[in-house]
């Protein structure tokens, strides 16, 4: 089972991502759960939300401590929170931001970087980046076929704005190193 | 029947829907779930027929006994403080035999305010003569909303689906949800043969004198055990057309057949115990898991026979009777209690309150608790 936690403020949709997230891996072929992280609602506070994804059905309910997979939506957490806290051997952390990898200061796990606020205001106008670092995740881990997460943003979405999100995944999805 | 990823309280509401009630009363509002957000979006989309905005949780009962006494199919939603609100009506219609469903994303009671999940808000209800069941996940939830239906309007008893605030209501799961044309070929029409009716005039919930209404009581009592049976049937039914069922309807036995020490529990925390039993499988180890599902009417011979021969047995419960045994432990002890010969030791674990998350590590550590063989009360 890979298990993910995603980070991010509150407002900026880790809870649509996980979700996008789960969806897309069941289409294509995996078990999957996604939840959020159980806090109070407030904009720009951080919050976390998990996805699990598997090839037989999840059973287990509770919050993910020991992730896989860490995703940062908000480079500024890295202050304020240990976003690798529990991250398994060999697990991957993939960072929004504009800075360098070695600059980031994150201890263990291999680190992948995209600049997906830059990305997402180009596509969509707004640093709305939880659509497009799904495209950094499916880079990575392979997991999530891409075409399945445009199947389901597009589910999600409609027209052109479902097109935009399309095409700031894309440029995450070749952006991320 | 195609598989899709959704939100548990959206899949428990599309259920509902294809229950096809006649009203549904709601009030949309911390606590309340997503459940009602959703059954409110059905009836803006015509889906639904009749949808009243309450004014609170007691409004949204009463409406439901107005609408069920008249021969309604109803429906409402709750959680929480909310549910506690409802405490009055929640006899009432109990007492007036109406099969009323409610959907119950169980959370903690305030003080201190609290809206993460725990089971106290419908276990602190238990005496009230509605049937209960506690479902392990999303799939088990909405399945559970046709059976309900099935029960409540077979035996004229109110029935409750809980499902674990949070745990349950907010996470995304692949689920299968049967469509209307498949559910009314398991659930029939509901028509009552007693209902309120400007031609037939009757009175329901009235008045009644020392003489009669421990009578009521007796017989509402006495109609709730037997419809343990129904429960049963009704899993049976529903497995027979749909391909799932629950254990035996009111319990579910998980490698606990040859187990020397059982693990006790209800709802989603189950999923976690089927972990911690597998890897202490996979060690040799003699552990299981009994699930109860259904908790009113209490399955205690089918619990009792499930146990017997047990060394020892921890009971899990994410709800309390202050100043007495927990009650999910109280209901196992008095099963434990009907074995003849030796009985297992009893070990009771409260947690989980307010939201407390309990992992597989959690339960890993109750289980070598519970093989030692003593008898514990302890908080988790």
């Amino acid at each position: 089972m890979i298990e993910v936690r995603m980070h991010g403020r509150g407002g900026q949709g880790a809870v649509t991502a996980v979700e996008l997230l789960a969806v897309s891996a069941a289409e294509g072929g995996k078990w999957t759960q996604s939840f959020p992280f159980f806090g109070v609602e407030r904009t720009g506070a951080p919050v976390q939300a998990f996805c699990r994804i598997d090839e037989k059905p999840v059973r287990i309910h509770q919050n993910v401590y020991e992730p896989d997979v860490v995703m940062v939506l908000d480079a500024s957490l890295l202050a304020v929170t240990d976003v690798a806290s529990g991250l398994k051997a060999g697990g991957v952390v993939i960072v929004n931001t504009k800075k360098g990898r070695g600059e980031i200061g994150i201890k263990g796990g291999k680190v992948f970087i995209v600049d997906a606020t830059g990305i997402a205001v180009k596509h969509l106008g707004r640093p709305i980046v939880n659509t497009a670092m799904l495209g950094a995740f499916a880079k990575v881990t392979g997991l999530v076929p891409l075409d399945a997460l445009e199947r389901a943003i597009r589910h999600r979405f409609k027209g052109e704005i479902a097109e935009k999100n399309v095409a700031a995944i894309e440029e995450c999805y070749n952006s991320t190193a | 029947m195609a598989r899709k990823t959704v939100e548990g309280s959206f899949a428990v509401a599309e259920a509902v829907r294809n229950c096809e009630p006649d009203v549904a009363a709601c009030y949309p509002i911390t606590p309340s779930t997503h459940v009602a957000e959703e059954l409110a979006n059905y009836y803006a989309d015509g889906e639904l027929k009749e949808y009243i905005t309450t004014e609170s949780e007691l409004s949204s009962m009463s409406a439901c006994i107005g609408a069920s006494a008249a021969g309604s199919r109803t429906v409402t939603v709750t959680s929480g403080q909310g549910f506690a609100l409802m405490h009055e009506a929640v006899y009432c219609a109990a007492g007036m035999r109406l099969p009323i469903v409610m959907i119950v994303g169980n959370r903690a009671l305030s003080a201190p305010l609290n809206i993460w999940g725990d089971w106290q808000d419908a276990v602190t209800e238990r005496d009230s003569g509605w049937i209960q069941f506690y479902c392990e996940n999303s799939q088990e939830a909405l399945d559970t909303v046709p059976q309900a239906y099935k029960v409540a309007e077979a035996t004229l008893l109110p029935a409750m689906v809980c499902m674990d605030g949070f745990y349950i209501t907010h996470a995304v799961e692949p689920v299968e949800i049967p469509g209307k044309e498949e559910i009314r070929k398991y659930l029939p029409p509901f028509n009552p043969k007693v209902r309120l009716d400007p031609d037939n005039p009757v009175s329901m919930g009235e008045y009644a004198l020392p003489s009669h209404y421990q009578q009521f009581r007796q017989d509402l009592h006495e109609d709730l055990l037997a419809a343990e049976k129904i429960v049963r049937d009704a899993n049976g039914g529903y497995a027979a057309q749909f391909g799932r069922s629950y254990g035996d309807g009111t319990i579910e036995e998980y490698k606990s057949g040859d187990a020397d020490y059982v693990f006790v529990s209800m709802g989603s925390i189950c999923g976690n115990a089927k972990e911690a039993v597998d890897a202490l499988r996979a060690k040799g180890e003699k552990a299981g898991l009994v699930r109860i599902r259904l908790f009113r009417p209490f399955p205690y011979d089918a619990l009792a026979k499930a146990l017997s021969g047990k060394k020892s047995v921890g009971v899990f419960e994410k709800s309390y009777d202050l100043g007495a045994l927990a009650p999910l432990c109280s209901d196992v002890s008095a099963s434990i209690a009907l074995l003849k010969g030796d009985r297992p030791a009893l070990s009771s674990f409260i947690g989980g309150l307010g939201g407390k998350d309990v992992t597989v590590a959690h339960v890993s550590e109750m289980l070598a608790k519970i093989k030692q063989g003593k008898t514990l009360t302890e908080w988790i």
